[in-house]
């Protein structure tokens, strides 16, 4: 698989302590791949080394089969929408796109005039009044209009309120389908995910608990509900991710790749959020217990 | 870079200039005053200004009487000194710091270039605009008081210490020290109004090694060691604990037109430091007496100062000295850039 990014034992320290370490990783290319994981997993740090904002502590990253920073060319083959969309407050959106225009030399200005038009921005207008919303979409329309081969976004849509988050999802949605690029979107907002990601990643201490295409992923794991019993009388075959038990009843997620064929489970589709949190939650009780040992009988 | 970099910089540049053309008013106002004071003086007529000196101690006279003047002269000065301060504080310090705090640094280093391109078109331009604001004043000083500052207006000649680094070159070279400066705080800092405070705090600091450690010794001083000139001696007295025999002491200054004396010293008649005993008349008479028994003994002094004629030679090495620290911490800022994280 050639990766759009991919890292090899990658880590970042700052003083003493490590935002991410020992991170190995490959995102495919032609994806729009969620990179989701709760706060301080190593998110920000791993898309901030990829877009070459930081440089890594350890560890080797390539992104479209070159250093992160290896220079002006490099830099224009990425877009990066960083979190909290910054700009320059007192910069009108006009001079944004002056500046897009003059820092990038592979500048679509039609691109960008077209969505200013569309999303209906003043160009005169003050970055610095603009909504959170409008903020975030001059930034993406900055990202988009550089053509790059890989757009990177960081939370773009967390500080949003609703309606601004599906208005900007579906423009990103609308650019990706025109343009056809690689998109790594990073978030912990699964629903967001869900609506826009074909590929998802979750990322839990630096460590990658679970890849895949999001369709993949949701046809080969299951609920299953059923009278209490040992889970290891489940099939080798088939993995759980996350299990809760009542007196009498088991609930189990799992994953397989084969249908379930024991008739005392009732067998359920799970939301990729179900998923998610599964994943998230087994990672953090092994932070605490250390890695679940299984007895091989 | 060069356009984005302007188009920040617009406002900033656009205060500065209606400053400077504030300033240029109100001196040439004044200043054609001074001019036309001047011209009635007939001291133009004067080979030197030390050659006639009723006249010029008649214009002094005229011109202190005007207040405009003294607070002109003086805000002048003061002008020089704070405007490279300050422009360290408000060009300097937000250059980078501004960027780094609202997180635009993430926008400007992820377009098409390098960090090392954007510091340097930002360093470069402000940096050079900094240097133009403080020479362009300096150039308007200097019109204004290029006929009384001869006279040693307020006894003070550009030579000396608390003038030197008002006139001249040397507001170009602080200019340009205090900008680097404030950058580099910004950079470590990151935050604006903290590197703001910082910065003239640094440069005051800096200035004052400058004055009392690095400037007397940009180029040795010369000695000088001739008779006493009674003229010049300031006190007599003993040297407590010293023997009834060798205790006279003698303090005097020798003043140097145009140059900075550091120090005047009053020695034996041979050039030993001992001076012998205290003469009588000293211990009892009149002044003059005690001047005329001083006269017997054949003193002598030695000046160790800094002539008129090293003026230029001090200004280009003091400046060369500022505009090569300057230098350095642009060159670790270079360094600095590329290890921030955005």
């Amino acid at each position: 698989m050639k990766g759009v990014i991919e890292t090899a034992a990658l880590g970042r320290r700052y003083g003493r302590t490590w935002a991410l370490r020992d991170c190995t990783l490959t995102l495919p290319e032609g994806r729009v791949i969620g990179l989701v994981g709760p706060n301080g997993a190593g998110k920000t740090t791993l898309l901030h080394m990829a877009v070459g904002l930081l440089a890594p502590t350890a560890g080797t990253i390539t992104v479209l089969g070159q250093h992160p920073a290896a220079g002006p060319a490099q830099l224009g083959r990425i877009g990066f929408v960083a979190q909290d969309t910054p700009a320059y407050a007192r910069m009108s959106v006009a001079n944004h796109l002056r500046l897009g225009a003059w820092l990038n030399p592979g500048w679509d200005e039609a691109l960008a005039r077209h969505r200013i038009g569309q999303l209906g921005l003043d160009p005169r207008q003050r970055a610095g009044s603009l909504s959170g919303g409008e903020r975030a979409q001059l930034a993406l329309t900055l990202a988009l209009a550089k053509r790059p081969e890989l757009l990177v976004l960081d939370e773009p849509v967390a500080s949003l309120d609703p309606l601004a988050r599906r208005d900007f999802l579906r423009g990103l949605m609308e650019a990706v389908a025109e343009h056809g690029m690689s998109v790594v979107l990073s978030s912990h907002l699964v629903a967001d995910l869900e609506r826009v990601c074909d590929y998802l990643v979750v990322l839990v201490a630096s460590l990658v608990r679970v890849a895949g295409e999001v369709s993949a992923l949701l046809a080969s794991h299951h609920r299953l509900a059923g009278p209490r019993r040992d889970p290891d009388t489940l099939p080798a075959a088939v993995e759980i991710i996350e299990e809760s038990h009542t007196d009498k009843q088991s609930t189990l997620l799992v994953r397989t790749g084969e249908p379930i064929q024991d008739p005392s489970w009732t067998v359920k589709p799970v939301s990729l959020e179900d998923l998610v949190l599964a994943y998230m939650s087994r990672a953090r009780d092994e932070q605490v217990r250390g890695p679940r040992l299984r007895v091989v009988s | 870079m060069i356009r984005l970099s302007l188009l920040q910089f617009r406002g900033q540049a656009v205060v500065a200039l209606a400053a400077l053309a504030t300033v240029a008013v109100v001196l040439a106002v004044t200043g054609i005053q001074v001019s036309h004071l001047y011209a009635a003086s007939g001291l133009a007529s004067c080979p030197s200004a030390a050659g006639c000196p009723a006249l010029a101690s008649a214009l002094l006279a005229k011109l202190r009487g005007d207040a405009a003047f003294g607070v002109v002269y003086w805000a002048g000065i003061f002008a020089l000194y704070a405007v490279p301060a300050i422009l360290g504080m408000f060009w300097g310090a937000p250059l980078i710091a501004r960027e780094l705090e609202a997180g635009t640094c993430r926008l400007a280093w992820t377009q098409s270039v390098s960090r090392t391109r954007w510091l340097a078109v930002k360093l470069g331009l402000v940096g050079l605009a900094s240097v133009a604001v403080a020479g362009l004043l300096s150039l308007l000083v200097a019109w204004w008081v290029r006929q009384v500052d001869p006279l040693d207006p307020f006894g003070m000649n550009r030579l000396q210490p608390a003038m030197f680094g008002a006139r001249g070159i040397a507001p170009i070279g602080y200019a340009a020290f205090a900008f680097a400066v404030g950058v580099t705080a910004g950079m470590l800092i990151r935050n604006t109004v903290a590197a703001i405070a910082a910065t003239p705090v640094v440069i005051g600091a800096i200035e004052g090694a400058m004055i009392a450690w690095v400037r007397p010794r940009l180029i040795p001083p010369v000695h000088v060691t001739m008779p006493l000139s009674l003229a010049t001696v300031q006190d007599v007295g003993t040297n407590a604990g010293a023997p009834a025999s060798d205790n006279l002491s003698v303090s005097a200054w020798v003043t140097e037109p145009g140059g900075w004396v550091y120090s005047t010293r009053v020695l034996g008649a041979s050039g030993h430091t001992s001076l012998g005993p205290q003469p009588r008349a000293c211990a009892s008479g009149s002044w003059q007496s005690c001047l005329d028994a001083l006269g017997r003994l054949h003193l002598q002094e030695t000046v160790t100062y800094q002539p008129a004629s090293r003026y230029w030679p001090l200004q280009w090495a003091e400046t060369s000295v500022l505009l090569a620290l300057a230098l350095l911490l642009a060159g670790f800022c270079f360094f600095w850039v590329r290890r921030l994280s955005g």
